[in-house]
C-alpha cells in the first residue's frame, strides 16, 4: 500500500440521507467549521486517521438533490465535486451517502456523480432502519450494478464507520483503478433526468430483495402532526412550551451565574488596590461581560429546541402546516424555516434563506428575518420584564411574565408577516416560488449530534462575549470614566464624563419616545450586538450609582430609575431594533450589495421609533 | 377485464387516492419547473399516493412518490397527470 500523507475525501448526498450524522460519527469533535470564500455556505472539515497511519481530511458538502444546482448550497457541492471551486482542491475520492430505505430516490445522484468518473464509494446508510422495516438490500449486487464498493453503515450507532475507514485505507489508489474499470460503463449512463430516474429505479429493483413495510412510526406520527385540526394546535402548543421553557428552566442556572459574577466582583473589589484598575475590572469588564454571559442558559435552551425540531424531522411538517399562511403574504412554507431559525439568531436564519431559490422570495425573507425575536434580544426582554412585570399567575397555569414574553414574540411575527406582504406587493412583486419540499421520515435525534451543535453555539456566543462585547465594554467604561469629575463634585462621576455628553446629545432625538440619556447611550453599543445594550446599562448604572448600587442587581436599579411607560417603550423599540452589525454584514454578503442592508437598517429604525413612540404615549395616557 | 383508465391531475386527488404517473403536462409547465418536479421524483411510471392535506383549503398536499413524501401545492400538482387506481 502506498502511504499518502493525507487524502481529501468529500461526503456527498441528498438532504436527509444522514450524511451529517455520518460525518459526526467519523470525525467526532475533531471538525473545523468555516465558510467557503465569497459565499456563506458552511464548510465543514474533519480529520481522521486510518489504521495504516495515513490522515484523511473529510469534507462534508451541503446536501444536494442533483448536480444541476438549484441553490447556492448545491452550487458549492457541484463546484467542489467537479474541482471547479477556486481555492479548493478537487477531492481525491467521493463518498456518496444514500438512505438504504429509499434507494430509488437517492440513486439518481449516485449515477450523476458516477458519470464524473472519479474514485467513488457508496455508504449505504440507515441500515438499522432498513432492517427494522424489513428491507433487505443485496449489497454485492448493488456494488456490481454501480461498479463501486458499497459499505453498509449506521451513523447513529457508529456501526460500519470502522469498515468505511478500512475501505478508505485499502487505498484511494484501488478506488482509482476501479473508477477506470467503470469508465466504460459510465460512458453509457443516461444524461436526461427522466432516463436517470428510470435507471435508478431499475438498479433499486434489482438490488432490493425485499421491499419491507413502510416506516410505520412516520405514518402514524404524520396522521397526528399533519392532522387538519390537531396539527396546527400541536405546532402552536410546541412554540408556546418552547418560550415558556426558555423563561422558566433557565432560571436556576442563571441564578448560579449571577451569584458567581457577584462574588467575582467582591473578589475584584477587595483584591485590586489601584482605584482606576479596580473600576475597569469590576464595573467595566465583570459587570459588562457578566450581564451578557448570564443569558447563556436561555440561548442554549432555545437552540436545543430548534436543533431538536430540525433533527427529528418535525421542522418540515411545521413548514407544511404554515404554507398557506405564508402564501397569504406571498411567500411559501419553506420561508418558515429561516424565520423560525431567526428566533435563535438572524444570522443562521438569513443563511437558511438560501434554500429559497426565487430571488424575490429570498430577499423578502431576509429583510423580515430580523423581526423574529432573536436570542440576543432575550437578555433585553428578560431584564425589562423581570424589573417591571409582576410574575402573577394568568389563567391559572401561566405566569404574566411568560405571557408578556410570548406577546412580544407574537408582535415580532405579525410585523414580519405584514411587512413581507407589503414588500411582496411593492418592491418584490412577482409570482412566488412553488413549494416542493421533502418531508423526511421522523428520527430519534442523536444526543451526540445535538450536544455538538449546542457546544458550537455556546462557543460562538462566548467568543462574542469575549470579543466584540468585551471591547465595547472597555470603550464604554473609558467613555463613562473620563474626564474625571471635578473636585467637590456632588453628582456621581459619570455625569461629568464623555458618555454623558454623548447620551445627552442623543437624548434630544429620543426624549419624545421616553428614553433617558442612560438608554440613549446604551443604544450605541447595542448596535454592535443587541445583548450589549444590557451590558451597557449595567456599566452605565453601576457607574452612575453609589457604591451600594454597584453590587445591587440591575433589575432593582432599573425599577427605581425608569417609569413603566419608558420601560414599555424600550421593549417596543427592541421588537424592531435596527439590527446588530453582524446581521447587516451577513445581509450584505448574502445579497451581494450594500443597498439591502442600508434599506433594512433605515426601515427598521423608522419602525422602531414609531412603535416605541406610540407605546410611550399610549402607556402615559393610560397610566395617567 | 376492465380496460377503462382514469387519468386525472394530481391537484384534484384526495388523501387515500393512489396511482401511477402517466406524464407531466408539457403545456403550461415551464422547463424550470419540470426539472424541479423530475428531481423530486415526479417522473413517468412512478407510483404515487396522496397522504395528507394542509389545514386551510386542503392545501398543500403531501404525496408519497418513489418511497419518500413530498409536499407541494395543488396548483403546482395540476401539471402531474396520474393514472388513478380503481377504488378497491
Amino acid at each position: 500500500m502506498t502511504v499518502h500523507a493525507s487524502y481529501r475525501l468529500a461526503l456527498v448526498g441528498n438532504p436527509n440521507c444522514g450524511k451529517s450524522a455520518l460525518f459526526n460519527a467519523l470525525t467526532g469533535g475533531r471538525q473545523k467549521v468555516g465558510n467557503y470564500p465569497g459565499v456563506t455556505v458552511e464548510r465543514r472539515v474533519g480529520r481522521l486517521h486510518t489504521q495504516g497511519g495515513s490522515a484523511i481530511d473529510l469534507i462534508d458538502l451541503p446536501g444536494s438533490y442533483s448536480l444541476s444546482p438549484r441553490s447556492p448550497d448545491e452550487e458549492v457541492t457541484q463546484k467542489v465535486v467537479l474541482g471547479q471551486f477556486e481555492g479548493e482542491l478537487a477531492p481525491d475520492a467521493i463518498i456518496c451517502v444514500v438512505d438504504a430505505t429509499n434507494l430509488a430516490f437517492h440513486l439518481p445522484l449516485v449515477l450523476e456523480l458516477k458519470r464524473l468518473e472519479r474514485p467513488m464509494l457508496l455508504a449505504l446508510n440507515m441500515m438499522d432502519l432498513a432492517e427494522r422495516d424489513g428491507i433487505v438490500v443485496d449489497v454485492e449486487r448493488l456494488s456490481a450494478e454501480l461498479g463501486m464498493p458499497v459499505v453498509p453503515t449506521v451513523a447513529v450507532r457508529r456501526a460500519g464507520t470502522r469498515s468505511l475507514v478500512e475501505t478508505l485505507t485499502s487505498g484511494v489508489d484501488e478506488l482509482r483503478a476501479r473508477a477506470d474499470e467503470a469508465a466504460a460503463v459510465s460512458a453509457e449512463l443516461p444524461r436526461d433526468a427522466r432516463a436517470l430516474r428510470r435507471e435508478a429505479r431499475r438498479i433499486a429493483r434489482a438490488a432490493v430483495l425485499s421491499e419491507g413495510v413502510e416506516h410505520r412510526v412516520t405514518r402514524l406520527l404524520d396522521t397526528v402532526f399533519l392532522h387538519r385540526i390537531a396539527g396546527p394546535l400541536i405546532l402552536l402548543g410546541l412554540l408556546f412550551v418552547m418560550f415558556q421553557a426558555v423563561f422558566s428552566w433557565a432560571e436556576v442556572p442563571m441564578n448560579w451565574i449571577d451569584a458567581g459574577m457577584v462574588s467575582l466582583q467582591h473578589f475584584g473589589s477587595s483584591g485590586i488596590s489601584n482605584p482606576q484598575l479596580r473600576s475597569l475590572v469590576v464595573d467595566g469588564i465583570i459587570a459588562g461581560v457578566g450581564s451578557v454571559v448570564i443569558f447563556l442558559p436561555q440561548i442554549l435552551i432555545l437552540f436545543a429546541f430548534i436543533l431538536l425540531l430540525e433533527a427529528s424531522g418535525y421542522m418540515a411538517r411545521a413548514a407544511f402546516l404554515m404554507d398557506r399562511l405564508m402564501a397569504s403574504v406571498g411567500l411559501n412554507g419553506r420561508a418558515f424555516i429561516p424565520l423560525l431559525s431567526s428566533f435563535a439568531c438572524a444570522i443562521p436564519g438569513i443563511m437558511a434563506a438560501r434554500t429559497i431559490d426565487n430571488p424575490r422570495d429570498r430577499l423578502t425573507t431576509i429583510l423580515v428575518a430580523p423581526l423574529m425575536t432573536c436570542s440576543a434580544r432575550l437578555p433585553v426582554y428578560t431584564l425589562i420584564i423581570a424589573a417591571f412585570i409582576p410574575n402573577r399567575p394568568v389563567l391559572g397555569a401561566f405566569g404574566l411574565q411568560g405571557v408578556v414574553m410570548f406577546a412580544l414574540y407574537l408582535f415580532g411575527i405579525v410585523s414580519a408577516l405584514a411587512i413581507a406582504a407589503v414588500l411582496k406587493r411593492t418592491l418584490m412583486r412577482g409570482a412566488s416560488q412553488p413549494l416542493l419540499m421533502e418531508l423526511p421520515k421522523y428520527q430519534m435525534p442523536i444526543l451526540r449530534d445535538l450536544a455538538l451543535g449546542l457546544w458550537e453555539r455556546a462557543r460562538i456566543f462566548l467568543r462574542r462575549a469575549g470579543g466584540i462585547i468585551l471591547i465595547s465594554m472597555v470603550v464604554l467604561w473609558a467613555l463613562s470614566s473620563f474626564p474625571p469629575p471635578p473636585p467637590g463634585a456632588t453628582e456621581p462621576a459619570i455625569y461629568y464624563s464623555a458618555a454623558a455628553w454623548v447620551g445627552q446629545g442623543l437624548q434630544k432625538i429620543f426624549a419624545p419616545i421616553g428614553f433617558n440619556w442612560e438608554i440613549s447611550i446604551a443604544l450605541i453599543p447595542g448596535l454592535a450586538a443587541r445583548e450589549v445594550a444590557v451590558a451597557a446599562l449595567g456599566t452605565v448604572y453601576a457607574l452612575s450609582g453609589t457604591d451600594d448600587a454597584v453590587t445591587s442587581s440591575l433589575v432593582e436599579t432599573l425599577r427605581h430609575a425608569w417609569t413603566l411607560p419608558t420601560a414599555l417603550s424600550f421593549l417596543a423599540w427592541y421588537v424592531f431594533a435596527p439590527q446588530c452589525l453582524s446581521t447587516l454584514a451577513i445581509t450584505r454578503r448574502e445579497t451581494n450589495s450594500w443597498r439591502w442592508p442600508v434599506f433594512m437598517f433605515f426601515y427598521l429604525a423608522t419602525m422602531a421609533y414609531i412603535a416605541a413612540g406610540l407605546t410611550y404615549w399610549i402607556a402615559r395616557a393610560v397610566a395617567g | 377485464m376492465d380496460a377503462i383508465v382514469t387519468i386525472r391531475d394530481l391537484g384534484r386527488l384526495r388523501p387515500g387516492d393512489s396511482g401511477r404517473i402517466a406524464g407531466l403536462a408539457a403545456i403550461a409547465l415551464p422547463p424550470e419547473q419540470e426539472q424541479r418536479l423530475l428531481r423530486m421524483g415526479f417522473a413517468e411510471d412512478a407510483r404515487i399516493e396522496v397522504r395528507h392535506e394542509g389545514p386551510v383549503g386542503r392545501d398543500p398536499i403531501a404525496v408519497k412518490v418513489d418511497g419518500i413524501i413530498i409536499a407541494l401545492r395543488r396548483r403546482d400538482a395540476e401539471a402531474i397527470l396520474v393514472e388513478v387506481d380503481p377504488p378497491r
